[in-house]
């Protein structure tokens, strides 16, 4: 064995070489791990995706609007970019990236249950039917909340067509659902597919809404394309999104957020700055674009027109 | 420049990388729709990513012998609080507007708040005490023991994320997995160690 110091000096790397190399090898090290952090950043905190342009819905009936300088519409880049849509992603930066190439064509919706005539429409006759801009308030129960002029059609005009039965007391949704289609629904944490209710009297009062589009366009998918539930004075999340299915019953349905967490989310989920969510305070809210909170309002502001629904009834419990 | 101080820089500089691009993006309008929830995730997770790296030290030398890095684990704690500091600062500027009675209210109400509250409280003295004078004022043996803290506070940051979020448990569970691997190993250590030392013995 030759001994370890037996080294030709001809091949000692002279001091300015070594000192060189050792600067190359550190620059490259700042280089790497910073390039690294950077991209990790971006991986979570990814950009607004490129808006999709969807098409214009031709003919909308203007109604007189009767919302205050106080809330004035947020814009469409806020309103789709910031979304939540679990079977895409749980990321709201990231469903409208996540749910580009969902597929919306065709697509039917079939109305049955204790109904006079069932139904299954197709969404071409749906975007037949006369459509109207309402400008609603949306608050979500996360504590923000946002002004979107939806368009769409009352639900009742739907309803209507179909008859209720006297014995349908309850209006049960739900939403497409793809594996293929939705990545996330692995990971969503909820049982799919998404599922919703409403009682009669809400679904038939005039502030509730399917709607089709917004901005007078049609909705893009990480709205719920291409129709979806607006109820204005209850948490986004009963406002659900891309509906294959309504159902008419006699009892209650099953709600998705319910299930998943009876004790956080009831069956009414009506907005109600005086009883707090068991993880977040539901008496004020961050108004997307603005950087300081307002108080939430009962109802979202709806009292006049949906109070009475709920005379009588202890809000507290029918959370 | 020596290599300890050259790795300090390196460290330091991709400390600061989320930060520039975070600042980077608020000069070209791109924070998204919600930039206080954006900067109030983005601060908490790298609190969190910042414990777990302090906390992954005492493995890495032990299985690989990287002895050298001790060098740098008090300022990897310091850029844990650093973020926490931004974190906290967030809520309370941003969701609570400065209201010391409804941030109270809130850590009384809200065990997820609480649990985030305690652990950043508890990462104070360790700030405090991470100067060479105070390792030598409190003696190395005390300053040990309270650094063990860090394993408290990893665990109540861990779980404060898992508290928060609404269904989807993919993120928090990562850090849990990573978290269990870390306080793993010290236990498996610890318990290896005694059974290490009595075979030595019988060998002799």
């Amino acid at each position: 064995m030759p001994k370890s110091n037996n080294i030709k000096s001809s091949e000692i790397t002279d001091e300015q070489t070594y000192l060189n190399r050792r600067n190359f090898m550190r620059f490259g090290l700042l280089a790497s791990t910073t390039v690294a952090t950077g991209f990790g950043y971006r991986f979570f905190n990814p950009p607004a995706a490129k808006e999709i342009e969807t098409s214009k819905i031709e003919t909308i009936k203007q109604l007189e609007k009767n919302l205050s300088e106080i809330d004035k519409p947020n814009t469409f880049k806020e309103i789709t970019n910031y979304n939540n849509y679990y079977e895409f992603s749980t990321s709201k930066s990231s469903v409208a990236d996540a749910a580009k190439d969902f597929v919306t064509r065709p697509w039917t919706l079939e109305v049955s249950g204790l109904v006079q005539n069932p139904k299954t429409f197709d969404i071409e006759d749906l975007l037949k039917f006369e459509q109207e801009e309402r400008i609603y308030r949306f608050r979500c129960v996360e504590g923000w909340s946002m002004v979107i002029p939806w368009v769409g059609f009352p639900l009742k005009t739907l309803l209507d067509k179909v008859q209720p039965l006297g014995s349908a007391k309850y209006v049960s949704f739900e939403t497409y659902f793809d594996k293929l289609q939705m990545p996330n629904w692995r990971s969503a944490g909820i049982d799919l597919p998404y599922v919703e209710g409403l009682r009669i009297d809400e679904a038939m009062h005039p502030l509730t809404i399917l709607a089709t589009g917004l901005y007078g366009k049609q909705l893009p998918n990480q709205n719920g394309a291409p129709i979806r539930l607006v109820v204005p004075w209850k948490y986004g999340f009963k406002n659900i999104k891309s509906i294959v299915r309504i159902n008419l019953t006699e009892t209650m349905p099953a709600t998705t957020w319910n299930i998943t967490s009876p004790t956080e989310y009831g069956f009414y989920s009506n907005i109600n700055p005086n009883v707090s969510h068991p993880r977040w305070s539901q008496a004020d809210e961050q108004r997307i674009g603005e950087f300081s909170r307002r108080k939430t309002l009962m109802f979202n502001g709806y009292g006049e027109e949906v109070a009475k629904l709920y005379e009588g009834m202890d809000l507290k419990k029918n959370f | 420049m020596q290599d300890v101080k050259f790795n300090k820089f390196l460290i330091s500089l991709n400390a600061f990388v989320p930060l520039i691009l975070f600042g980077f993006d608020a000069f070209r309008g791109n924070l998204g729709t919600n930039p206080i929830e954006f900067f109030l995730r983005t601060t908490g997770v790298l609190a969190l990513v910042f414990l777990l790296i302090t906390l992954s030290i005492t493995p890495l030398r032990k299985i690989f012998g990287w002895n050298t890095l001790i060098k740098y684990r008090r300022m990897l704690g310091l850029y844990a609080f650093f973020y926490g500091c931004l974190h906290l600062s967030t809520y309370s500027i941003f969701d609570k507007s400065l209201n010391l009675v409804s941030i109270v209210s809130d850590v009384y109400q809200r065990p997820f708040i609480a649990v985030g509250m305690l652990s950043f409280f508890l990462l104070i003295p360790l700030a405090v005490t991470s100067t060479n004078a105070m390792i030598k004022r409190i003696g190395g043996k005390n300053w040990m023991k309270l650094h063990k803290l860090t394993y408290l506070i990893a665990i109540g940051g861990v779980l404060h994320f898992y508290m928060i979020v609404k269904s989807d448990i993919t993120y928090p569970a990562i850090f849990a997995i990573v978290l269990v691997g870390l306080l793993g190993y010290r236990i498996f250590d610890n318990y290896r160690k005694p059974v290490a030392k009595r075979e030595s013995i019988k060998a002799k």
